[in-house]
């Protein structure tokens, strides 16, 4: 009797950055895979990803950033839904974001970093296989 | 499927009871997804419900309820009142996926503790709301919220549910629908307690406001009440103090006239009925599908064998809805 359980994605745009053509187009890719996203827009600061996260009860939360600010933008996300009790959200981020700082984005939380060019797929096909069954 | 534990529901419940916000969020997930646990929470919250005033805002792409719904909740949390909102879009018939983007014209208050918005898919409903909306409607109740925002999509005859769902009706147009209003007769103009004319700095809003006028002066001994008809710019925060000010009266009407207790009544009638339909088919359907001899007028109807109506006959005598066959 239980409708299949739908997987909600929060795409979000921390920071400054001021170009989301990339984010839109794995929003409506993540739609075409069948899950449901909010999209919040840009200029986006870790407090009001948190709280969205939250409201939303999200199993995914992807953080896109192209100014380069990743690498204090997306840990601060990270550490502000921990320090507000949400810890069942699966946590990815696309955007430039330099090979060299994939294994601290890692450290600090970050599931998988999809850089760009990534297929709507596999990112679709990661999802599936890994967000946390509550 | 969620396979939660009962001690968690349990947990849960009494934590969104007491403000926990991450808690109300997990339930309004279980409730979405019909999770099994639905009875027992429903049940349990029952007696927390009914406080909260309940505005359904509908209207076509495009209209601006978002953000109209944005400028009015800046006013109910200047009176401090504490504010739910609903946002609903469709899902995708052919992807099962949706795109949920409302709450983007909504920003102001995504860190204001008072206000708790919502996102949620129609996930199959062809009426314009989730078939859980009212259950999660509750759920905001039972969690304190005074004032509870829904808003939908409404174009023509599909937005009958909000009216199962609200206190009072909200129709959001713009002035470029002119003279299609004419045409709209059944429908978005019988639902609405308030017309709205957004985007009013655009051309035609005069001429969309008349047109409108004209049709519910048509509708007026129905309805045995005036119907306000207003013109808002909610960019630009224009009209919205008016807005505001007739919901509290219209709202003092329909209390005063009766309407808005028998509204009520009504809804919890209708409740009840769709959700023992809800039960009975989606158990039909469960055993069409899983039993060998049902399934069999299944196959036949399919292949053309037998006409739908005689297998339905055959499947509504074979099956006894109360006992185990």
């Amino acid at each position: 009797m239980s409708e299949e359980s739908k997987i909600r994605v929060l795409i979000a745009k921390p920071g400054l950055d001021g170009h989301d053509r990339g984010a839109k187009i794995i929003v409506l890719g993540l739609r075409d895979a069948g899950m449901e996203t909010i999209y919040t827009g840009l200029r986006q600061t870790p407090e009001k990803i948190a709280q969205v996260a939250i409201q939303e009860d999200v199993d995914v939360i992807g953080l896109s950033c192209l100014s380069g600010a990743h690498k204090y933008l997306f840990p601060k996300v990270v550490e502000l839904l921990k320090a507000k009790g949400k810890e069942d959200a699966m946590v990815i981020a696309g955007g430039i974001i330099p090979q060299n700082d994939i294994s601290f984005l890692q450290e600090q939380g970050i599931s998988r970093v999809f850089g760009p060019g990534t297929s709507i797929k596999e990112i679709a096909d990661y999802i599936k296989q890994h967000i946390k069954k509550k | 499927m969620h396979e939660m534990s009962s001690s968690t529901v349990t947990r849960l419940i009494s934590e969104m009871l007491e403000g926990n916000i991450l808690s109300l969020a997990r339930l309004v997930t279980l409730i979405e997804s019909e999770d099994e646990a639905t009875p027992r929470i429903m049940k349990s919250i029952n007696e927390h419900i009914g406080k909260a005033y309940r505005i359904g805002i509908t209207g076509p792409a495009g209209a601006g309820k978002s953000t109209l719904i944005e400028r009015l909740t800046i006013l109910l949390r200047e009176q401090e009142k504490t504010v739910g909102i609903i946002c609903v879009d469709p899902t995708s018939p052919f992807t099962g996926g949706a795109v949920l983007g409302d709450r983007i014209r909504m920003q102001q208050h995504d860190l204001d503790d008072g206000v708790y918005i919502r996102s949620m898919a129609t996930r199959g409903s062809l009426g314009g709301l989730p078939k859980t909306i009212r259950a999660v409607i509750k759920l905001l109740d039972a969690f304190g919220k005074e004032m509870v925002l829904v808003e939908t999509i409404g174009v023509g005859q599909t937005e009958v549910d909000i009216l199962q769902s609200a206190d009072l009706v909200i129709v959001v147009l713009v002035p470029e629908a002119g003279d299609s209003i004419q045409a709209m007769k059944a429908g978005l103009m019988e639902i609405g307690d308030i017309f709205v004319v957004n985007k009013a700095d655009r051309p035609g809003a005069e001429d969309t406001l008349n047109n409108i006028k004209a049709i519910l002066k048509l509708d007026a001994e129905r309805r045995n009440y005036d119907i306000p008809v207003i013109a808002t710019e909610a960019v630009y925060n224009r009209g919205i103090k008016e807005l505001y000010g007739q919901i509290d009266i219209k709202r003092q009407l329909l209390i005063n006239n009766g309407q808005f207790a028998e509204r009520r009544r009504k809804q919890r009638q209708s409740e009840f009925i769709e959700t023992v339909i809800n039960r009975i088919t989606s158990d039909v359907i469960n055993r069409l599908n899983t039993d060998a001899i049902l399934s069999r007028y299944k196959e036949d109807v399919e292949n053309g064998k037998m006409d739908p109506f005689t297998a339905a006959n055959e499947v509504y005598r074979s099956i006894d809805l109360y006992g185990k066959s």
